[in-house]
């Protein structure tokens, strides 16, 4: 027996590309404060120090910019790690992104590769507000042309992020603020998980099955992951058990394991930290009523922000994040 | 000037290239396009920005150019694609929608890319600045002293891009070069109507970088100027900022009424063609004879139309083929 080393999901981060970054060359990263200050959210803290300025590049408050000229970088060769500080700022330098880094290795015909690697911070639940507290995958994974990554743990976010960096096609990879295991912001602690120190990669489009059970599927992701599994402890103890999905990517999206536990279970509760309408939950309910609507004991619930911007003060805020304790009430009201 | 007989020539004949391909254009577009104008029918449908005389700027910039260098160019694309040594062929079939083309038919005329002779464009205006940028900080990165050059309209000069890949360039002096194109024109809406400043070479100065306007649509004027920009940017001095004096002769796009501009602007123009006045020049010069000119004028169009031919020979993709090409593997 070893004692294996636990990281949390910030360090994980940092430490992938880290070990990326002393693997290839080609790998720099730029954004806001993500020299010295080592990443708002830790995503790069101590590669400034070990790097240097030349491969750790603090730039201008230009996101048009410099996530511009990292697809720029990317179709010279160069693989670009680059910070959005908060998906929220995703206004102000959209063009670049769904316009031109998604769509560019299309309209080449398949001939143009921006390995790009676009990394933004999301999630509430610390009264941050309406512009900094967002989780916007959706709107990222609607676009064609970027694979869209979101761990749930230091496990997940250290393997994802060497697929990511090593992939040849534009990646998005969004960590949730509330899962980095930040000194200054309440993290959820099942986020801190052992991880090998040896690189490791985990494939895009292979959900994870968090916890196995037989009378519910939950999909989430993220945060909501977490929300689910301390959903799934009290549920346990009524004898009801739920399966808990995280999808980890939605482009590629791994439909078969949704279906395949639908299957299983006959029932499905899908939730998400992001709006309730034309988002993952709905694509995930449309795809299972396509593909496993006769195994389903009964109709599929959602539960998701439900279509408000996300407020300031706290019971406000509370009330609008899916909770374990709703959660939980849903899958009961389920189980007729 | 240290150009020979035969770079002359070479930019005369690359002039009536683009000239030429643009009028074929012209006229290829126009098929299955009357009585009515239905802007979806006919072998080349869509949008349709040509460049016709607007050959100086790229032709007089893409001379100091090597096949290492990047372009990145605007929704009026085909003279710098042309002036930067794309295949005539690729890029008339992708126009046309076809397999052969650059982008297999998923691009389209706005939308071009060729790898190997590191151009791009884009359809959105101002979108040029920060992946040139990004080419640049590449070639430094990888200690090459190849440069980038991004193409832009005089329109563009007013959007956030610009300012940002300015500051961005001139911060980490990139081996980058912004050449504003003035036609005078953002679609309807002119220069003086859009702009706070006259000449947009001025902006450099806020940004502490070299800023040069050219002020006639001069195809050496040109090619003086930036020589000393991407000498610059070859030597690791950073970026330069230059806007050219140039002329649409076509409307914004095929089908634009041109209600907003004076009747006797394009006639004015016509009369003052720059490839002409270029031509007459090497002639009252010596450096070519009037065979020599009817020699480069005609190889063009022949260049043209073996393109043209090609492209509309070309099968178009397989419908289906348009499930592919999302992502690389």
């Amino acid at each position: 027996m070893t004692n294996e080393r636990e990281l949390t999901m910030a360090k994980a981060i940092a430490e992938a590309i880290d070990q990326e970054m002393e693997r290839d060359e080609r790998v720099f990263v730029m954004g806001e404060d993500v020299g010295i200050y080592g990443g708002i959210f830790g995503a790069t803290q101590g590669l400034y120090e070990k790097y240097g300025p030349e491969r750790v590049m603090d730039t201008p408050i230009s996101e048009t910019a410099f996530i511009g000229a990292a697809t720029g970088a990317a179709a010279e060769g160069m693989r670009p790690i680059v910070e959005l500080m908060f998906v929220d700022f995703f206004g102000v330098c959209m063009d670049q992104i769904y316009n031109h880094l998604a769509k560019n290795t299309y309209m080449s015909g398949g001939h143009a590769r921006y390995p790009v690697v676009l990394t933004t911070a999301i999630g509430g639940g610390y009264n941050d507000a309406a512009q900094h507290s967002q989780c916007l995958y959706g709107l990222f994974a609607h676009v064609p042309g970027l694979k869209i990554v979101v761990p749930s743990t230091a496990y997940d976010a250290k393997g994802l992020m060497i697929s990511a960096i090593r992939d040849d096609n534009p990646v998005m990879y969004f960590f949730h603020k509330g899962l980095m295991g930040l000194g200054w912001m309440k993290y959820h602690p099942r986020s801190v998980t052992p991880v090998p120190e040896a690189p490791y990669t985990i494939p895009f489009g292979q959900a994870d099955v968090k916890r196995t059970g037989k009378d519910v599927t939950i999909v989430s992701l993220a945060m909501m992951v977490h929300r689910a599994l301390d959903a799934a402890e009290e549920l346990a103890k009524e004898g009801i058990e739920a399966e808990v999905i995280d999808l980890r990517t939605l482009v590629p999206l791994d439909k078969e394991a949704v279906v395949n536990s639908v299957k299983k279970t006959h029932r499905l509760l899908v939730v998400d930290e992001d709006y309730h309408s034309f988002g993952m939950t709905g694509e995930i309910a449309a795809i299972v009523a396509e593909e496993a609507l006769d195994y389903l004991d009964a109709p599929i619930r959602r539960l998701a922000v439900p279509d408000v911007p996300i407020p300031y003060s706290r019971p406000l805020e509370q009330f609008v994040l899916p909770s374990a304790e709703r959660i939980a009430a849903t899958v009961r009201s389920m189980m007729g | 000037m240290n150009l020979t007989k035969e770079h002359l020539l070479a930019m005369y004949r690359q002039m009536w290239t683009i000239r030429h391909f643009e009028d074929e254009m012209a006229a290829a577009y126009m098929e299955g396009k009357t009585p009515a104008f239905d802007i979806g029918s006919g072998p080349v449908p869509g949008e349709m920005h040509l460049a016709a005389g607007q050959e100086p700027v790229a032709v007089g910039t893409c001379m100091h150019l090597r096949k290492e260098d990047t372009v990145v160019g605007t929704h009026r694309p085909h003279h710098f694609a042309i002036a930067k040594g794309i295949e005539l062929n690729k890029l008339a079939a992708e126009i046309f929608g076809k397999e052969s083309g650059l982008g297999k038919g998923k691009g389209g005329h706005m939308h071009l890319f060729d790898v190997e002779h590191k151009f791009s464009c884009s359809g959105i205006v101002g979108a040029s600045f920060p992946p040139a940028c990004g080419a640049a900080l590449a070639a430094k990165k990888m200690g090459k002293d190849w440069v980038a050059v991004a193409f832009a309209g005089e329109g563009a000069a007013n959007q956030g891009s610009f300012h940002e890949a300015l500051n961005l360039a001139a911060l980490w002096k990139l081996p980058v070069i912004f050449i504003i194109e003035d036609n005078s024109w953002a679609i309807s809406v002119s220069k003086r109507q859009s702009t706070a400043i006259p000449d947009n070479s001025q902006r450099a100065a806020g940004y502490g970088i070299p800023g040069v306007r050219v002020d006639e649509n001069d195809v050496l004027a040109v090619y003086e100027v930036v020589g000393e920009a991407v000498q610059r940017a070859r030597r690791g001095e950073g970026p330069s900022l230059i806007e050219v004096k140039t002329d649409r002769l076509y409307g914004h796009f095929q089908g634009d009424p041109e209600l907003y501009r004076p009747k006797d602007e394009v006639p004015t123009l016509r009369a003052n063609d720059p490839i002409l006045r270029f031509g007459k020049q090497l002639l009252e010069q010596g450096f070519a004879t009037q065979s020599d000119l009817d020699a480069a004028r005609e190889a063009a169009k022949a260049d043209v139309d073996a393109a043209f031919a090609f492209a509309r020979q070309s099968p178009y993709p397989a419908p289906e083929s348009a499930l592919e090409d999302v992502f690389v593997s």
